[in-house]
């Protein structure tokens, strides 16, 4: 035993517990005595690792509406699932004085837990020790459970509340950031990786987040950031504040760091169970089914006048989307960003599925940049992991102009067509209006391995609109008769329909039933691509 | 209380005329009093063999229309809806044989264009037009254009609406008639200077109204000549864009009256008879939200002395709207048990009684199953409350041998009506039908500002129905949870852990907190939760997906409906007001404590809409100086006209919109520094 202790002492030997048994090891190291002091060692070190940084930084993470990295595992878990792994680690840095100040645990909690009685991996940094900071112990355990999960196929969800990397071990610290980040892309469509940021995150610590699957942040107390405000000014000479710079405002409409925000702490909590509820453990699962109280074939009657007959006139897209799943139930992503696509979660006689619809209520639902990268990265997400795609259409085109050209639409419009073209999983599309030109190919098209295509009574599938076909055509002639015999031509399902391109033309209100019964004739779909190493989406 | 008793003449002689054809009356007072005998509430008693029309055209929208074009269904008679291009998708328009769009949504470009809607008439050859009420019903320039091309305007005579359509003229004819009035001047008011020096003649406080007025829009109480002023520029554009006619008058506004309307009916022999009153003091914005027929208020002698002026001025104007039918003269109706009516509108109760609101009804299920209920509706899961048109959702009557019986019907409908996605009224209706002052009968138009001072903020429960809420919205999280645990294809992993069958929560409603402890008992299906040192036992008989749960809580029936499910929220409608109940499990609600406080938006520095509507004008411009309470904006939202005042005194720093824009609620429309 004390060979084994001593052997691996190497390993250990900055270790406080058992340097500090040192002398007592020496003379008499197998008494009663002994073992009821190991046990109240390992009974003090545990207490000691469950105070953080002690009570005084816990006051203070309190004051500032935030909890503890401790607190946040248990609400997050079911109670009492939490097992925590690594409780007695510490950092092995002794520059700068560090050598003095060890803490159990170090600065972050890790280990697995359940939530609704599914297994999930769970890091949640500690700001109360050394403010959170990535050291080499740190990324050790992380990484530890990261390896696990991917091992049994469970998925990871990281509690971000970091002030960086630890500076006092240089390198080392760097090198802990990496083997997260490798760790990341390894599991990418392996298990799903969620990140809540629930406190600063800045630096290199941000692109662990940006790996991930999805990344929910805490108003007023979360930031992500390269350089914060003050590296800003005096690079840039611009003044910004951190909310402005890397807040929740910010990463969820701006730039779509963001998936989506929370009031506090236990809102954040509660709604990434939400979230877990809806996925698949891992891409050897298929979409969890849940029992399904509202009934499959409920007529959905206020689909029938949703979109209106006005054919430019806007509707909401999510009263169809509502209208269609399970107790109109709809988890959002990216709510607020890039609002011309809704993407989300939904459940279909219980089964998960992701759900794209066109917004014709903002930017009248156009395909741009933004819209188009949301979309791709949802699509591909459901695509590795099992969960069918419903696509609900009302497009009238890529949206035009010096902006979108210059900062490459084709580009990024190429992603979504990408990401549907690559999509091997069941897919369902729902064209309620128009489906216009390219977008209308890129949209989950038959072209594009749809699965099931439908389309409403108000369908209408052309290469673009009425006013602008007839000018390129007759340029300026007789415009209104020609219109009107384009619209009659075209702004109808049936040139679709008579080619196959549509399966049906369907009333709204059976929409929901018509998708639950392809659904479960899909669920023993078997496609593969081509073995690649893997493809080239143009990034 | 001053029982000044308002005689309604003009409201009862054409608001619900509704004769079809030439014999056949159908008429709500008529089904208000009789509503019992179920053989005279429909008019599909009608003789086969009668003179009928083949085909009309209904030149009116939402319930009204529906409810002629149902009649004209049961006598087989082919209907032609017209409508605006936002109502294209409307009830009505489903219903009717025939539908025309005549204009986009502004009623004066569709419900009110005369030229669109003869064109229609000629093209489909209609016999006759039922204008409803509103819109053209009284239009005497549309009756008479309708005779030139010989189609039959189903409503009263051109005199009957010339003397009485026109409350100045109405006035005089009724004086003449030595009717009981209301002091007031018998002329037009021509400006907001007449209108001033009228008032002061009449003495404040007054009330400004429009001549062609009715339902509530284009009338304004004024107190003092500054009021005075406003409520007359306002009334008059309200009149303008509701009525297409702009004049004015002016009466004593009388402060606490009861608001009782008599219905008479006339054939053209010179017989008339008066129906039994109806009761509509409880108002809002002059707009009656619940009636009941008969009054508690009246005796026989008063509702006998009531109706022969009712008649009385009724001959005066030549009105006969029972076609060729000689009526058998009968006096006094025996009053047949008891008929309530709420007006289920898309409004704000908590917001001055009512603002409006728009939306789209997500989901809507009338209560039709409930006995002794009866809706009127336009709409339909899936329409849409625009802010064109009236925010009536629903005319709701439920009946009963007696006041009570018809009382409790209503509170059953109201529990189990089900309106999603517009904020509605029903909170307010639900907590009328029972409390203690409208339930004694104690009611004057003033009942509102009376019995809630400070507005209406939702039904003020008990601690027992808070326990009862709480705890069912416990079992709700309770029953969520047990699902997220069951996943069907999942077993193996599941199975390794149990689904939970007990749960200590808290449930927080209105900055009250209740623990809880949660306890599903498997083999009798049934729920028990122990909460403020009680035990309620609660069979389980409802799953996640019911709008509607008929608890039985502790052997009582008590209705909830449940809506949306969110982040530790539970949303019930209980009593008729929605509550938000937070649902935690204890562990995680301990600590509540520490989640900081939501910031609130300083609004004083700021105008926001109200409700979504149109911005009618904006009367300041970057840089101007307010003061506090000083008109900025006027928008104007289901054809009301709503002034918007600066919060504070201050200079004008942003001006978000432009007269002609449209906004939502909650749209920032001025910013001040």
């Amino acid at each position: 035993m004390a060979r084994l202790v001593l052997r691996s002492g190497n390993l250990f030997a900055k270790n406080t517990f058992f340097s500090g048994l040192e002398g007592t090891l020496s003379k008499r190291w197998c008494t009663a005595e002994h073992t009821l002091a190991v046990r109240k060692k390992i009974e003090e070190t545990r207490e000691k690792a469950l105070q953080g940084g002690g009570q005084k930084r816990i006051d203070t993470q309190h004051k500032k509406g935030k909890l503890t990295a401790r607190e946040r595992v248990n609400l997050l878990c079911d109670e009492g699932s939490f097992i925590e792994y690594d409780m007695f680690m510490e950092h092995d840095c002794d520059d700068f004085g560090m050598g003095a100040s060890r803490i159990p645990g170090d600065s972050v909690v890790t280990g697995r837990g359940k939530i609704s009685g599914r297994t999930a991996f769970v890091f949640s940094q500690d700001f109360t020790v050394f403010g959170g900071s990535l050291s080499g112990a740190h990324a050790k355990k992380i990484c530890k459970i990261m390896d696990q999960a991917a091992l049994v196929g469970a998925p990871v969800i990281g509690l971000n509340d970091s002030g960086g990397a630890r500076i006092q071990e240089g390198v080392v610290s760097l090198a802990g950031y990496a083997d997260i980040f490798q760790r990341n892309v390894m599991s990418s469509g392996v298990i799903p990786q969620i990140s809540l940021v629930m406190g600063p995150c800045a630096g290199g610590a941000v692109y662990s987040p940006a790996l991930t699957d999805f990344t929910f942040m805490v108003r007023d107390s979360s930031y992500l950031f390269i350089t914060g405000p003050d590296v800003v000014k005096s690079v840039t000479n611009e003044e910004v504040t951190q909310e402005e710079l890397g807040g929740a405002k910010t990463h969820t409409t701006l730039s779509g760091v963001a998936h989506g925000a929370f009031d506090n702490d236990i809102e954040a909590l509660l709604g990434i169970r939400d979230l877990f509820n809806f996925l698949p453990l891992s891409n050897q699962d298929e979409a969890p089914i849940r029992r399904c109280d509202d009934p499959w074939d409920r007529d959905a009657l206020g689909l029938d006048t949703v979109v209106p007959l006005e054919s430019t006139a806007p509707y909401n897209m999510m009263d169809v989307i509502k209208g269609v799943v399970d107790e109109a139930e709809f988890f959002e992503i990216h709510a607020q960003y890039a609002k011309n696509i809704i993407v989300g979660f939904g459940r279909m006689n219980g089964r998960t599925v992701g759900i794209v619809g066109n917004q014709p209520k903002v930017a009248a639902g156009c395909l741009d940049i933004n819209a188009s990268v949301k979309g791709a990265r949802f699509v591909r997400f459901c695509d590795a992991f099992n969960v069918p795609i419903i696509t609900f259409e009302d497009v009238p085109g890529f949206l035009p102009g010096t902006s979108q050209e210059y900062n490459g639409i084709i580009r990024n419009g190429a992603k979504l067509l990408y990401a549907y073209a690559e999509a091997t999983v069941p897919k369902i599309t729902i064209i309620t209006r128009k489906a216009y030109g390219g977008a209308y190919d890129v949209m989950s098209s038959k072209h594009l391995r749809g699965d099931i295509n439908y389309a409403w009574p108000t369908a209408e599938v052309a290469v673009m609109g009425a006013k602008g076909a007839v000018q390129i055509i007759f340029r300026g002639k007789d415009t209104e008769a020609k219109e009107k015999e384009y619209m009659e031509l075209f702004a109808n399902p049936f040139p679709a329909a008579v080619r196959g391109y549509v399966d049906d033309i369907i009333q709204p209100h059976v929409t929901r039933r018509r998708i639950c019964q392809d659904l479960e004739m899909l669920a023993t779909k078997k496609l593969s691509n081509p073995w690649k190493k893997h493809g080239n989406i143009p990034l | 209380m001053a029982a000044v008793v308002r005689q309604h003449f003009r409201g009862a002689l054409f608001r619900f005329q509704t004769a079809i054809s030439s014999n056949a009356v159908q008429n709500r007072g008529l089904r208000l009093s009789t509503a019992l005998n179920r053989d005279q509430y429909w008019n599909d008693r009608s003789d086969a063999n009668e003179p009928k029309f083949d085909k009309i055209l209904i030149a009116n929208r939402g319930e009204i229309a529906c409810r002629v074009i149902s009649s004209c269904n049961r006598l087989g008679i082919k209907t032609v809806a017209v409508h605006s291009d936002v109502d294209s998708n409307s009830k009505f328009v489903r219903m009717a044989d025939e539908a025309h769009c005549i204009g986009p949504a502004p009623t004066a470009k569709s419900y009110l264009n005369m030229d669109k809607i003869i064109e229609v008439i000629k093209e489909t050859g209609a016999q006759a037009v039922h204008p409803g009420y509103g819109f053209l019903s009284e239009n005497m320039e549309f009756a008479r254009r309708l005779s030139e091309i010989g189609v039959v305007f189903i409503g009263p005579g051109s005199k009957a609406i010339e003397s009485m359509g026109d409350k100045i003229q109405s006035k005089r004819i009724a004086a003449a008639a030595k009717v009981n009035l209301i002091p007031g001047f018998d002329g037009e008011v021509h400006n907001e200077d007449d209108a001033v020096r009228i008032s002061n003649d009449i003495g404040y406080p007054v009330m400004v109204k429009a001549s062609a007025g009715g339902g509530g829009k284009g009338m304004r109480i004024a107190w003092n000549d500054d009021e005075c002023r406003k409520g007359f520029r306002l009334s008059k554009d309200e009149a303008k864009s509701s009525f297409g006619d702009d004049r004015m008058l002016i009466e004593k506004f009388i402060d606490n009256p009861r608001h009782i309307e008599i219905q008479v009916l006339c054939d053209s022999h010179g017989n008339g008879l008066y129906l039994n009153e109806r009761e509509c003091s409880i108002q809002r914005r002059n707009q009656k939200v619940i009636e009941e027929a008969p009054s508690t208020f009246l005796d026989p002698e008063t509702r006998k002395a009531m109706g022969k002026q009712a008649v009385a001025l009724a001959k005066a104007v030549d009105y006969s709207s029972a076609g060729n039918t000689l009526l058998h003269k009968q006096e006094d109706i025996p009053v047949d048990g008891w008929a309530i009516e709420c007006r289920v509108y898309a409004e704000d109760p908590t917001k001055n009684f009512g603002l409006p609101s728009v939306g789209r009804l997500n989901k809507y299920v009338e209560p039709l199953h409930v006995p002794n209920v009866r809706c009127d509706s336009g709409i339909t899961e899936g329409s849409e409350i625009s802010i064109y048109y009236d925010a009536m959702i629903c005319k709701l009557v439920t009946f009963g041998t007696d006041r009570n019986l018809a009382l409790d019907n209503m509170a059953k409908a109201l529990d189990a009506y089900v309106i999603r996605g517009v904020t509605n009224n029903i909170a307010l209706l639900r907590d009328v039908i029972t409390e203690k002052k409208f339930v004694s009968g104690d009611i004057t138009t003033n009942y509102l500002s009376e019995v809630y001072p400070d507005g209406f903020k939702g039904v003020q429960l008990s601690d027992m129905e808070r326990q009862h809420m709480v705890a069912v919205a416990g079992i709700i999280h309770a029953k969520e949870n047990r699902r997220d645990c069951s996943l069907i294809n999942e077993d193996s992993r599941a199975g390794a852990t149990k689904i939970p069958s007990s749960w200590k929560l808290q449930g927080s409603v209105s900055g009250e907190s209740l623990p809880m402890e949660v306890n599903f008992n498997a083999a009798e299906s049934l729920y028990e939760v122990v909460i403020a040192g009680k035990t309620l036992t609660i069979p389980d008989n409802f799953d996640l997906s019911h709008t509607v749960i008929n608890a039985v809580i502790n052997g009582e029936k008590e209705t909830f409906q449940l809506g949306a499910r969110n982040v530790g929220h539970v949303n019930l409608q209980y009593l008729g007001t929605k509550f938000e109940i937070q649902v935690l499990e204890a562990r995680m609600a301990e600590f509540l404590k520490y989640m900081p406080e939501k910031q609130e938006m300083d609004v004083s520095a700021m105008v926001i809409a109200p409700m979504p509507g149109v911005v009618k004008s904006v009367a300041v411009s970057v840089g101007d100086m307010v003061a506090e309470g000083q008109e900025v904006i006027v928008l104007e939202a289901m054809k009301m006209q709503n002034s918007l005042t600066a919060g504070k005194s201050g200079k004008i720093k942003k001006l978000h919109v432009n007269g002609g824009d449209t906004v939502d609620e909650e749209d920032i429309l001025v910013e001040m520094e």
